[in-house]
């Protein structure tokens, strides 16, 4: 029989971030996905559109984040047509919710909503596990995320230019890879705001370097050996 | 011989019935409700924990129900927003009707009462404790609505820890006729005992006012805590080793 532990929280591999700032949003998200202890994709997009305004940050499970995520985006659709103009970033989230809490026995995600709208400008909606919608200056997902509610109580601030909060995001996935096994591979970010949206990719050789991690290098034969200047005899 | 078996904290169902169970995720803790001189106070903390993580430190856990009612709950927050959502529609419904009437507290508690208890009997329960409390025509009214339906009036109410921790407390102190004041000072009592004693409660609250006037929630606001015991400062002076 399974025991459930109810003070485990069920947590999902990856790290997602959500963050607001004076403008739009930053959407940010590692790139590995883990089937148990292996990589099946090293470099997956988990930032998935929406609309052209509003994208998803999934984590959980990859088959069910994407079937919510097509259902979302086949609604918004109609939605839009019907509406005559972008949807704005709540009814998209109110999607998502409904969703995630009529199906909460079947599904495993952890979802960040965020986009830009002319009504509400930038937003960032959670859809933790259960299906509640929490609508947050910043929000922070998966299992990495669990690295990361110290720095963002430390670091965050209301307010930050577009730079600042892309590289807040950068910097905070970075730190989540260093220290979670089911995160790693490249930074992705999405930028939304009045003038469109934006995507950027960091490869780890970008990304600053942490604790007790060493600058890459092609060889060891560069620093050391018949290069340099020869393997020292040991001595006894 | 068949009994319900509550296995590790799940409501699971007789073997041979179609299983149907929940767990719950983002949890809300304890919320206390009392009377007053003027109406009712209910006092609830703004934290959504997600399991032993303090995940979320702005959840209003006390909503305005139409003008009479006030809901205050603890439990899983996803099932909180969905009976919004179904008082909602109740609410909207009760204004369309435009006939002069207007549901008053006893009535959405009875609602409220319905509804965890027909969700109970499917085995699926709205995993939620609730605090109804409201004032119409001069009259108070104070409830309570437990996630299997167990449902009852009284002078003051807790959920959750506040059981425990606040209900001897308020048994002690709580008299007819408290002012604003003292009840506000009654309820700060509790949350503060609440503050130190459950891991799940969080340093920012909103105590809701209601009265024939109407609701008023207030703004989040933290409370201060004393910790300046010599006990605390030497706590193994004479006894190297013990806590």
């Amino acid at each position: 029989m399974e025991k459930f532990d109810l003070d485990a929280p069920h947590s999902t591999g990856t790290t997602i971030i959500g963050v607001t700032y004076n403008g739009g949003v930053v959407l940010g998200a590692d790139s590995r996905t883990s089937n148990g202890v292996y990589v099946a994709n090293r470099a997956s997009d988990k930032i998935t559109k929406l609309t052209d305004n509003v994208y998803l940050c999934r984590s959980g499970s990859a088959a069910d984040t994407q079937i919510v995520s097509d259902y979302v985006r086949y609604f918004l659709h109609q939605h839009t047509i019907q509406l005559g103009q972008p949807a704005t970033v709540k009814v998209a989230a109110s999607l998502v919710r409904l969703l995630a809490y009529n199906n909460k026995d079947m599904l495993q995600a952890g979802l960040i909503v965020g986009g830009w709208d002319k009504y509400n400008g930038g937003k960032i909606y959670g859809v933790p596990l259960g299906g509640t919608i929490i609508e947050q200056p910043f929000a922070i997902g998966g299992s990495g995320s669990s690295y990361l509610y110290g720095f963002f109580d430390q670091a965050w601030k209301e307010g930050m230019t577009k730079d600042e909060a892309e590289q807040l995001v950068v910097k905070a996935v970075s730190l989540a890879i260093a220290r979670d096994g089911a995160s790693g591979g490249v930074v992705r970010t999405v930028i939304i705001n009045e003038e469109g949206v934006t995507r950027n990719f960091y490869p780890g050789d970008r990304l600053p370097l942490w604790h007790e991690e060493l600058e890459p290098q092609n060889s060891l034969l560069d620093t050391w050996g018949a290069a340099a200047t020869g393997p020292e005899p040991m001595s006894m | 011989m068949d009994l319900i078996q509550i296995r590790g904290g799940n409501l699971v169902g007789h073997e041979s019935d179609s299983q149907r169970t929940q767990y719950p995720y983002v949890t809300g803790t304890s919320v206390i409700g009392i009377k007053y001189k003027d109406g009712i106070l209910i006092a609830a903390d703004m934290g959504g924990s997600y399991g032993s993580t303090i995940r979320y430190k702005s959840v209003e856990r006390i909503k305005p129900i139409g003008k009479h009612s006030l809901l205050g709950a603890s439990g899983e927050i996803s099932d909180f927003q969905e009976i919004l959502r179904n008082l909602d529609e109740l609410i909207l419904y009760d204004n369309m009707w435009d006939d002069g009437n207007t549901l008053g507290p006893k009535e959405v508690h009875n609602y409220l009462t319905r509804m965890m208890y027909n969700r109970r009997n499917k085995f699926n329960p709205l995993w939620n404790s609730l605090v109804l409390g409201g004032v119409k025509n001069g009259q108070k009214y104070l409830g309570t609505v437990s996630m299997i339906g167990v449902h009852y009036e009284d002078n003051h109410v807790a959920t959750g820890f506040g059981n425990h921790l606040a209900k001897p407390i308020l048994r002690d102190e709580w008299h007819e006729d408290l002012s604003f004041e003292d009840g506000v000072r009654l309820l700060e009592k509790c949350m503060r005992v609440l503050l130190y004693r459950d891991r799940s409660a969080v340093n920012k609250l909103q105590i809701a006012k209601l009265t024939e006037e109407g609701v008023t929630v207030s703004p989040p606001y933290a409370l201060k805590t004393h910790w300046e015991f010599n006990s605390f400062k030497n706590p193994t002076a004479g006894a190297e080793g013990s806590w």
